[in-house]
This record gives structure tokens, C-alpha cells and sequence, in this order.
């Protein structure tokens, strides 16, 4: 029996689709109330690991409960408590917002349906275009739709598979404030992204390649675990430099940033050596934390390198 | 803290939902109204072809030579082929309804007696003539048999009788369909026709959208069950079905004046039966499509056969033995025999039993294949 505070415990989740094993033995633990950020590459699992915990597939290995329930015998129970927002938009394009948000009223029966859809429409700014078919929405309309949508039973876990991808910055901000919000009010998030900036706003982190699970933990214990050292370097000729520190000891990465270069790696002695034989004064270098999408990129080449 | 089977408030969800999106979806609208005025237009007009081969029964009062003579002659047509002999007026009205024989020979018990006076005895053709394609040809070959039947037993003496115009008085006595008009027998089984095309291709589309569009990982996501979804989709339709049914049989009755001799309760009734039919084909062709122009294509493949090999477009007694025994598989062959025997003929429940349960059948085989293929998760 799991602990009541988690609202996902789960271990050796494993899924497989023919011989390729798209999920490998993952275990999960998320707190309730928390926003927890799933992060990885494309194809690394994320979307099926999300698909087993909501209960619309069975994973072939490994056990746990979500909000309590079998993942593997109460998926019944598990549907109706949680909120599943999936990558591409699913509601119908054909049917208007107000339209859409009755029909999920009606499949979850919820009580005085209207009333909680009137709420749902006013709640997230959508009152004024409720007749508006959901087919003519932009992208960001269409995201508050999906969120209003997979919130109106009152989930008690929500899990979201890129609920930003194509959305402008600032109706991410909004979203992500709503996000804060509901979680404030108690509601367990899950969600996946490719932004970082979005990967720091979360409670706690995970990120899976191949997968599987490289790193968990908050963001400063990610950033701790990696073990990355990154130095930071400005002046002129970046590309040239780029080129000569490439394939140095202790280089792993090198990565433009607009009028800067980041240089990084986990071998702390030969990053040095390497800095300081190629150092010139024409240069400014400098040393910084290692950025979450720096050790993410070191995650995902050294997963690399013992998977594929 | 098991799940209720069925919510009726879940179904009605999504009944409600494929309303709305039927009503939004103006093309497909338009073609369930439009498929069964155009095919009526279209087919208004019938394909006539020379089917050979009929059963038939002989109802023999006069068994001597000349008799057998000319029940010989309209076997050798290769048109007749007798499979009954009918002991009574009685049998032979019960094998026509039926569908049994398509034409009754009766030779009168004084059939002998009268040729060789040259008084011209009268033999009583009846035919089914609800299907003027598939007698016409036959009765035409009867036309020219009477002339030459007899030129080898009437020899001598007797060769005057020749003569006369025919030595036979052939009548001709055209049950059901007396005027021989084709639309009798086309536009009743365009009713058919007709749902088997919309209704097949319609519920194919339905979920193999919700599919293409992605909208089924959400639906799947939530509490509704598959069979809610299933009957929730399926329920609109078999309204649209009785909307195509009654459009047809309102064109039948005005436009081309079919008569309608039979009971159109057990009519609407039936066809409850064989739309349930075309819809669980449908279902099973989405579970097995990847995208909706695959549905439609799987249709069509349904369709062909079923527009072709059913009796609607050929006589079905025309046809060779193996087009017959697939056409015999298919749902749109019995509902035709149905239309057409309670239309055109009056028959009841109890003539229409043995076309009855062969729909039964492939809706049992049908459903057990849909179901079992639509699957509630995505694995």
C-alpha cells in the first residue's frame, strides 16, 4: 500500500511494443500537490509512460498505484479521477467550446452540469467565445479549451503531454500561473515539456531518455547530481575557438549562446586545462553554474552512448 | 467499486455529440439524403439481362405425350427448369410466394383431347413477376415455342393443326407485377441498396475520425465504456436509416407507385434488423482501418458485391452458381427478397422467416467481430 501523500508510486513500469521496449522499469514517486516536470527527448517514453498511469494502456511490468488506485486493475477508478491533456488537441473541432465542455460533463456525470461548465467557461476566459466552433481556434485558445476540458470533474491528478508546444510566451505564462494556481489548491500535475525555462518552474524534475530514468529530483538537486562544470566565454572569433575546443579533454559541450560560448563538462581538472591552455586575453572567461539544459544535453549524449 | 455495465448518461453523451457533429458535417449530410434520391433517379431506370435457368414447377392434369412433349420443349429453352411438380393450385400459389419457382406450368386435363380436335387448349403460364428482368425473356422464348412445339408429333394428318397460329394457347399470368413494370421490383430494392451503402460507409467514417483526429485517445481516457461509445455511435444512424427508409418507400409510393400490397410495420421492423446489420459491418471495417479514406475504401469493397451479386442490379437466378452462393452471404440479398415479398407479393412474417434468419446470422457473426476488435485500450 502506498504512502497517502503520493499521488503517483509506481516501479518497474515497463512497456514494450513488439521487441522495442519503449518504457524500461521505471519507478516514480509524486507528491501531492506538486508540479512535477516530465523532460526527455522525442521518442523517449514520455507520452506512454503517461498513457499507463491514466489507465489507457496496461504496462507488460512493474506495479503502483495512481491516487491510490491499481494501475493495473483499477484503471475504472483511475479515469475518472484524473485530467488528461494530450499532445495533440482531442476535443472535437466540429462542436463549439460550450459544446465540447458538455459533452465531457455529460461522460464524467457531473452534477448540475451547466452551471459547472458556465464556471469552467468564465473561470478560464473563454465565456465570450463559448459558440465558437473549437476547429477555429488558435493555438492557444485551443490549449485553454483542452485545460478547461480536462479539468471539469475536478481531477485530483493531472497529467499533461506538452500542453505548450505551439503556444506564445505569454499565454504560456498565463497557462503556467493557472497551473500554480491549481496547485496551490491541492491538484497533483504531471506534465511534459521540451522548454526549460517551464522545467524550472516545476516542483520537482525527471528526465527520461531511452526510457529510462537518468535524473530525478528538484532543480537544484538535477543540477548538483550532474556533476557538470561550465565555463562561459566571450569576445571575438567564437566559431574558431568553438572549433579548436571541440574533441579537447574535458570538453563535452559547446554551445552558442547569441555573443557567448558555454563550454562544459563533468571532468572538472582537464575542463580546466583545456581553458587555460587555449585561454587568450582577447577573450573573457568565465566561470557559471551549469544550466539545466546543459546538463540535460550531457544526459541525453552520455545515454547515448550506453543505450543506443 | 466495480463500474456500472452501462450509463445511460454516458451514452446519451455521445449520442447527443454525434448529432451535433452530424449536423455540422454538411457534406455528409447531404449524402444521406442525397445518396437515396440520386440512386433513386439513377436506377429508376433498370439494367435488363437474359437469365436462364428458372425453377419452375409443372402442375400436370394430362400426363400423356403431347403434355410431356411440351414440358420437354420449355426445358430444352434452357429458360425453365423444372425443379417441382406441383400437385395442386394450392401448392403452386405457396412455391410463387415462396420464391421457390419463379414460374407455375399448369397443363389442363384435357389437354390431349383438345390439341388433337385443333381446338387450341389453353396452357396457363404464372410467373413471379415481381422481377420483370428475370421472366421477360423466358415468356418471350414461350412466344416462339408455341409455334413449333408440336411440328414433329403432328405429322400426317395431322399437320393442319400446325397451322393454326400455335396449336397452343399459351396465357400468361403475371402474379405481383402484372404490368411488368421494372421500378416495382428496383425501387424497393434500392431501400437495400441504399442503407447498405450510407449506413456501411457512415459508421466506418464515425470512428475511424475519432481515431484519425486523435479525439479517441481523449474519449478513451475518460469513464465511457467501448460499448457506450459503440451504441452511442450506432444509435443515431439506425434514426438516419428509418429517415432513408421512409424517404424511399414515400418515393415508391408517389413517384413510381409501387404497390405496397404487405405490412409496412413488419417492413420497419426487418430493416431494423439488417441497418443493425450494415452498421456492425461498418463498426468492424473502422476497427480494422487506419485512416478514414481506408474506411471508405472497405466499403466500397462491401458495397460492390452487395449492389452487384445481391438481385438488385441481375436477376439473382441469372447468375452463375458461385455468384449465387456469395450473393447468398450477404445481408442486402435477404433484405431484398424481404422488401420485395411484403411489398409486391404480401407476405408475412411466416414467408419471410427463411430470409430472416440468415440476417440474424451475419449480424451475430458481424457484431461478435466488431466488438471483439474494438478494443477500450490502445495497446
Amino acid at each position: 500500500m502506498s504512502a497517502p501523500d503520493f499521488a503517483i508510486d509506481v516501479t518497474g513500469v515497463t512497456k514494450r511494443f513488439g521487441d522495442k521496449t519503449v518504457v524500461d522499469e521505471i519507478a516514480l514517486q509524486v507528491r501531492r500537490g506538486e508540479i512535477y516536470g516530465f523532460l526527455g527527448p522525442n521518442g523517449s517514453g514520455k507520452t506512454t509512460f503517461i498513457r499507463m498511469l491514466c489507465g489507457l494502456l496496461t504496462p507488460d511490468a512493474g506495479a503502483g498505484t495512481c491516487l491510490g488506485y491499481d494501475v493495473r486493475t483499477q484503471q475504472a477508478e483511475i479515469k475518472r479521477n484524473v485530467g488528461y491533456m494530450t499532445q495533440k488537441f482531442s476535443y472535437y473541432e466540429d462542436l463549439s467550446i460550450r459544446e465540447n465542455l458538455d459533452f465531457v460533463g455529460r461522460i464524467y456525470g457531473i452534477p448540475d452540469r451547466r452551471a459547472a461548465v458556465q464556471r469552467s467557461l468564465d473561470r478560464l476566459g473563454l465565456a465570450k467565445r463559448s459558440h465558437q466552433l473549437a476547429g477555429q481556434l488558435s493555438g492557444g485558445w485551443k490549449q485553454r479549451l483542452a485545460l478547461a476540458a480536462s479539468l471539469l470533474h475536478s481531477p485530483k491528478l493531472l497529467l499533461l503531454d506538452e500542453p505548450t508546444a505551439g503556444v506564445d510566451p505569454k499565454a504560456r505564462r498565463e497557462f503556467w500561473d493557472e497551473i500554480h494556481q491549481l496547485a496551490a489548491d491541492g491538484l497533483t500535475v504531471l506534465i511534459t515539456t521540451h522548454y526549460m525555462d517551464e522545467a524550472e518552474r516545476c516542483h520537482r524534475l525527471a528526465y527520461l531518455a531511452y526510457g529510462r530514468l537518468l535524473a530525478g529530483g528538484t532543480l537544484a538537486e538535477v543540477l548538483a547530481a550532474a556533476q557538470l562544470f561550465t565555463w562561459s566565454v566571450a569576445g571575438p572569433d567564437l566559431r574558431a575557438l568553438a572549433a579548436a575546443l571541440r574533441g579537447r579533454p574535458g570538453v563535452e559541450q559547446v554551445t552558442a549562446f547569441g555573443n557567448t560560448l558555454h563550454v562544459s563538462g563533468r571532468d572538472a581538472t582537464g575542463l580546466d586545462a583545456t581553458v587555460a591552455a587555449l585561454r587568450e586575453p582577447r577573450h573573457e572567461w568565465k566561470r557559471i553554474p551549469a544550466g539545466l539544459e546543459d546538463v540535460f544535453i550531457g544526459l541525453m549524449d552520455s545515454a547515448k552512448d550506453n543505450f543506443a | 467499486m466495480s463500474q456500472p455495465r452501462l450509463s445511460f448518461h454516458r451514452l446519451w453523451a455521445v449520442v447527443l455529440k454525434e448529432f451535433i457533429q452530424m449536423k455540422r458535417d454538411r457534406v455528409t449530410f447531404g449524402m444521406m439524403v442525397g445518396i437515396p434520391l440520386m440512386q433513386l433517379m439513377m436506377f429508376g431506370f433498370a439494367i435488363n439481362s437474359d437469365p436462364r435457368h428458372l425453377p419452375s414447377a409443372v402442375h400436370l392434369a394430362d400426363t400423356g405425350p403431347f403434355a410431356r412433349t411440351l414440358v420437354q420443349a420449355l426445358r430444352t429453352s434452357d429458360y425453365f427448369q423444372i425443379v417441382h411438380e406441383s400437385g395442386s393450385e394450392a401448392e403452386s400459389q405457396r412455391l410463387l410466394q415462396l420464391g421457390e419457382v419463379q414460374f407455375v406450368i399448369n397443363i389442363p386435363i384435357d389437354f390431349t383431347r383438345r390439341l388433337l380436335r385443333g381446338e387450341r387448349p389453353t396452357v396457363l403460364i404464372e410467373a413471379d413477376a415481381s422481377d420483370p428482368a428475370a421472366t421477360g425473356p423466358a415468356l418471350n422464348a414461350v412466344a416462339q415455342l408455341a409455334n413449333t412445339v408440336f411440328n414433329r408429333d403432328l405429322p400426317g394428318p395431322l399437320a393442319p393443326l400446325q397451322a393454326q397460329n400455335g396449336p397452343v394457347d399459351f396465357r400468361i399470368h403475371a402474379h405481383y407485377n402484372p404490368e411488368n413494370i421494372t421500378q416495382y421490383n428496383v425501387v424497393p430494392g434500392l431501400m437495400g441498396v441504399v442503407l447498405t451503402m450510407t449506413m456501411v460507409i457512415i459508421t466506418g467514417l464515425a470512428i475511424t475520425r475519432e481515431r484519425e483526429r486523435g479525439t479517441m485517445e481523449n474519449l478513451l481516457a475518460t469513464p465511457v465504456r467501448p460499448f457506450e461509445v459503440m451504441a452511442g455511435k450506432i444509435l443515431p444512424y439506425i434514426a438516419v436509416g428509418y429517415i432513408q427508409v421512409s424517404l424511399i418507400l414515400v418515393a415508391a409510393r408517389f413517384i413510381f407507385h409501387v404497390p405496397m400490397v404487405g405490412s409496412l410495420p413488419l417492413l420497419y421492423a426487418v430493416a431494423l434488423l439488417f441497418i443493425a446489420a450494415n452498421l456492425a459491418v461498418g463498426i468492424t471495417f473502422s476497427t480494422l482501418a487506419k485512416n478514414q479514406l481506408q474506411a471508405v475504401q472497405m466499403a466500397f469493397f462491401f458495397f460492390l458485391p452487395s449492389i452487384l451479386l445481391s438481385g438488385f442490379m441481375f436477376p439473382f437466378r441469372g447468375m452463375p452458381n458461385w455468384a449465387q452462393a456469395v450473393g447468398s452471404c450477404l445481408p442486402n440479398t435477404h433484405f431484398l427478397r424481404i422488401v420485395r415479398g411484403i411489398l409486391l407479393k404480401g407476405n408475412g412474417l411466416a414467408e419471410i422467416t427463411p430470409e430472416i434468419w440468415p440476417l440474424l446470422l451475419f449480424l451475430a457473426v458481424a457484431m461478435t467481430i466488431g466488438v471483439k476488435r474494438y478494443r477500450q485500450t490502445l495497446d
